[in-house]
């Protein structure tokens, strides 16, 4: 988390993206799309298995979160279902499966990354602020 | 005795969770401790994304905006 610098609260309360990160070639895509989205100042990725552990700086940050994005690889949506599971429920959610990448036969490609950062950036929309 | 930490940097926002923090823990009578933790990397180590936070005995308990004196009374208890 070195590179994660906090706000000031002073300013707009962060996007924050949420990848499954899973172990399948689709969850590398999720990692990476966020990656990309938090380099070009969409949003920020932040810590799923922090929510997962109840990581106390980890949910309340959440809480203040002025938006959130969740990208699960595949429809096991183990994402979604790590935040539901954690009482959060206004967020919106990417699935690769949904956007023609199939696990196990698509892989991190710079093309697909791009595609999925790009599907969620539309889905968090315009405005402020990383 | 209650650790109370703020985290934050200095700003408007951060002075007032200090004050608001301590005027909750007088109001209860409790022993207690305030620190300001101003280092961005002490900060970051909490796992914020924003500041000013407030922590309780290690537990973060709000980030990013000033709960009422009440608020803040509720999670010393």
């Amino acid at each position: 988390m070195a590179d994660k610098k906090p706000n000031c609260g002073c300013n707009a309360a962060p996007r924050l993206i949420f990848p499954c990160s899973g172990a399948a070639d689709v969850g590398a895509i999720a990692d990476q799309a966020a990656r990309t989205l938090t380099k070009d100042g969409v949003g920020k990725m932040y810590c799923l298995a922090g929510i997962g552990g109840r990581v106390s700086g980890i949910m309340e940050s959440t809480k203040a979160a002025s938006a959130i994005l969740v990208i699960d690889g595949c429809p096991q949506d183990c994402a979604k279902n790590t935040l539901l599971q954690a009482g959060f429920s206004k967020f919106k959610h990417l699935r690769l499966s949904d956007i023609g990448m199939e696990k196990g036969k698509s892989p991190a490609d710079a093309e697909r990354i791009s595609k999925a950062a790009g599907k969620g950036a539309e889905l968090l929309g315009p405005g402020c602020c990383a | 005795m209650k650790k109370i930490q703020i985290l934050g940097t200095g700003c408007p926002k951060c002075k007032k969770l200090a004050a608001a923090a301590d005027a909750a823990a007088k109001a209860l009578g409790i022993e207690y401790k305030l620190e300001k933790v101003t280092d961005i990397n002490e900060i970051i180590n909490f796992g914020v994304m924003m500041t000013p936070a407030l922590v309780v005995d290690g537990t973060v308990k709000v980030v990013g905006r000033v709960p009422s004196v009440d608020e803040i009374k509720k999670m010393l208890a």
